[in-house]
């Protein structure tokens, strides 16, 4: 692990509780839901981590607590580091706090938690879908939401495909 | 020397009205600019300099629905642009046709999910399917001259 | 008429908190532009709050391509799912796969033979050329520069020809794999890419008499547009459009990849941060690619073009014929896959349009748990309301031309 990074890391460890560990050669810490807007916080004004890169959630859904986990990709140009954070997430009480006071361009990637994973951020100033239109039901990448995959139509079926398609007329 | 000479020699020539018409449609039919995903480029491409549609008198990509006759479904059409689709093709005049361009306009493509609609038939009637992944622009072509190749032999009352 | 897909009603109520007073009171106009607009770059929506011909507020609507790759990814084999990849950002296919490639690459921990990277690097870059080409014509468009659009694509045919004589497919070429690349390139592929390297620099001089000192182009871009660094680096603004404010972050000089370090090329960056600058900054980066290229074509290695683990990367064809043990590999391989070790990691590339990076989950089985792309379109597009405040709509379609987006690459 990189000298700078690990003080990094050594320092969320201390602040907050952070659990770091190493994974096919990125760092990647495990941040609790009440620390991760100060953690964030710290990194961008402390440690110069000005972009976040994404924001991203990983479903595992038979699991109930944590169901989800947040991964936050920050990067930091003048020190030339990458860092991830997860924050683990009840699948009971979908709810984060936002980022959108630390860095604008959550804005959009928390909508799409919302539109996406149904995860709620506390405090956003716009949470609606983003992606799906606004009547959607459900959020597609759930893992307990469908793929939607419908039948192909081939000569063999074609007829019982055909009857069951909706049709565009004139 | 002037063009009534040449005229002079060519004589007359006899058709029915319907012929008349169908050749007349297909000579300046122009399309609607409007694109959805990676075959729009091929379209763009069909329309620059090495393809050059306009050879077939389809220079004239009109933004509006109301002044083209012809949509070329370009691309993946999802649940949220099929409205939008529909929309726009009511809103275009009689006559008019459309062309669903490559796998994903036709019948889905690749992406067989909640997200696509399977099959741009599904929202609005289709003359002409083109495939490929994104078809090449010569097959864009193809489809087009496929497409002049029908309305020719439109009787007047069909499309009225 | 009755039709199957009714338009959804969108009431004022939904986006009171996103315009301002004077729109509710009706005295500025709110204006609905695409998703069918020749200048939008595809199907954004942008809903404009007007005052007579100013922008007060400019609310993008995107998700008129969602198209759900990133669940259909998780229902594929690893080397399966690759082919929807290409399908992402449309006009910088190779770099998707490259994207994707690396990061499965740094997971299952299998070397790539050095043609294979240097082949790789060629292929990026033409593509970059061919990228910024297609952007170079449809944003002259949006200024009403015909002409540029017609020899823009003339160029762009070149490079396809290229990608289609090395994959047998123009834009999708799906042609590098993890493990190195789909086959070695064929003997004409030197001569066709000095063809690019002898008469690109030409035609770029080109495109530069046409617009770098016209003064009509001039006129609408210059002082256009403007961000500062600290406001992109906000919004998570990445590539050219990054550069034309300042900073010079490319992760082809900063995380080298794929033997990126190996290669002499400049960053081009401008300090202006307006319509003009992103122009001058990717006109100067069509030129740096086309010194990679020769670069690495100069150098280019000899040797395998694919890994030897036949675990992970299927047998050749010639093999097949042979070979009990290549037949259960290429069987095994395309039924059931490769098992990649539990974990996740994040690879990013920088694309024409940015950083691309893709996040991937697996579980360790055959099939990603989860994919994630971060793709930079959707973040400079969200920078796109700070731009535009305060100027005209004419502006706007300039700089919606400058930020460079591609609707697959925003809504996946």
């Amino acid at each position: 692990m990189d000298k700078t990074l690990q003080s990094i890391v050594q320092t969320l460890e201390k602040d907050f509780g952070a659990e770091a560990n190493e994974i096919f050669g990125e760092v990647e810490a495990v941040v609790s839901l009440e620390n991760i807007v100060a953690a964030s916080q710290k990194l961008r004004d402390d440690f110069d981590f000005a972009l976040l890169s994404t924001i991203t959630a990983v479903d595992y859904f038979p699991e109930v607590s944590p169901r989800y986990h947040i991964v936050y990709v920050f990067n930091s140009l003048s020190k030339n580091l990458q860092l991830t954070l997860r924050v683990p997430v009840d699948g009971e009480k979908p709810i984060i706090p936002t980022l959108t006071g630390v860095y604008k361009n959550a804005n959009w990637r928390e909508r799409e938690l919302w539109d996406m994973f149904g995860i709620k951020a506390e405090g956003h100033p716009d949470l609606r879908r983003i992606l799906m239109p606004d009547d959607w039901d459900g959020h597609p990448l759930r893992k307990d939401y469908p793929l939607g995959y419908e039948e192909p139509q081939f000569t063999f079926n074609f007829e019982e495909i055909d009857l069951s398609k909706p049709k565009g007329e004139m | 020397m002037g063009v009534e000479e040449k005229l002079a020699d060519m004589g007359v020539v006899t058709t029915t009205l319907e012929s008349a018409v169908g050749w007349g449609r297909t000579r300046a039919m122009w399309p609607m600019l409007f694109g959805l995903a990676c075959c729009a480029i091929e379209m763009m491409a069909a329309q620059a300099a090495d393809y050059d549609m306009s050879r077939f008198g389809m220079e004239l990509m009109r933004p509006s629905p109301r002044q083209s006759d012809l949509m070329i479904v370009a691309g993946r059409v999802s649940r949220k642009m099929a409205p939008v689709l529909r929309h726009l093709y009511d809103q275009m005049a009689e006559p008019k046709w459309v062309i669903a361009m490559g796998d994903c306009a036709s019948c889905g493509g690749v992406f067989n999910n909640y997200a696509v609609v399977q099959g741009v038939d599904e929202i609005v009637p289709v003359d002409i399917y083109i495939s490929g992944c994104p078809p090449r622009p010569e097959a864009l072509i193809g489809g087009v001259m496929a497409l002049h190749e029908k309305v020719e032999k439109l009787k007047i009352r069909d499309v009225l | 008429m009755a039709t199957p897909y009714a338009l959804p009603e969108v009431t004022l109520d939904e986006i009171k908190h996103l315009v301002s007073q004077r729109a509710l009171d009706g005295e500025t106009v709110l204006l609905n532009m695409g998703p069918q607009h020749p200048s939008t770059h595809g199907v954004l929506r942008l809903l404009l709050e007007l005052d007579g011909e100013t922008i007060v507020n400019c609310i993008p609507d995107v998700g008129f391509l969602h198209t759900g790759i990133e669940k259909n990814m998780e229902s594929k084999t690893y080397l399966k799912a690759e082919v929807m990849s290409d399908r992402l950002d449309y006009l910088n296919t190779v770099g998707n796969n490259f994207a994707y490639c690396l990061a499965v690459e740094k997971m299952i921990d299998v070397d790539v033979p050095p043609r294979a990277q240097a082949i790789r690097v060629i292929l990026a870059e033409l593509q970059r050329v061919a990228s910024h080409l297609v952007w170079l014509g449809t944003s002259a468009l949006d200024v009403a520069a015909m002409s540029v659009f017609l020899y823009a694509f003339r160029e762009r045919e070149i490079i396809l020809d290229i990608l289609e004589l090395v994959s047998g497919q123009r834009m999708m070429t799906t042609y590098i794999r993890p493990g190195g690349v789909w086959r070695d390139v064929p003997v004409e592929f030197d001569d066709a890419v000095r063809n690019v390297l002898n008469t690109f620099p030409k035609r770029i001089d080109e495109y530069e008499d046409l617009l770098t000192k016209n003064p009509l182009f001039l006129d609408r871009t210059l002082g256009i547009g403007k961000m500062t660094a600290e406001e992109a680096l906000q919004w998570g603004v990445t590539g050219s459009t990054l550069r034309g404010s300042g900073p010079d972050w490319d992760l082809r000089k900063k995380r080298p990849y794929s033997g990126y370090e190996q290669y002499d090329f400049e960053v081009p960056t401008a300090t202006e941060g307006d319509v003009y600058a992103r122009y001058l900054v990717r006109i100067r980066e069509m030129r740096e690619s086309l010194k990679i290229i020769e670069q690495a074509l100069n150098k280019l290695p000899l040797g395998p073009v694919r890994s030897n683990d036949r675990k992970i990367v299927p047998p050749p064809r010639s093999e097949i014929g042979t070979s009990m043990e290549s037949l259960i590999h290429h069987f095994k391989l395309w039924t059931e896959g490769f098992d990649v070790p539990k974990g996740s990691v994040y690879a990013a590339v920088e694309s024409p349009r940015g950083e691309l990076g893709v996040f991937i989950e697996s579980d360790g089985g055959p099939k990603p748990y989860r994919v994630h792309w971060r793709t930079p379109s959707y973040n400079n597009l969200e920078a796109l309301p700070d731009m535009t405040k305060g100027l005209l709509i004419a502006d706007l379609v300039a700089i919606i031309g400058s930020v460079d987006i591609v609707l697959g690459d925003v809504d996946r």
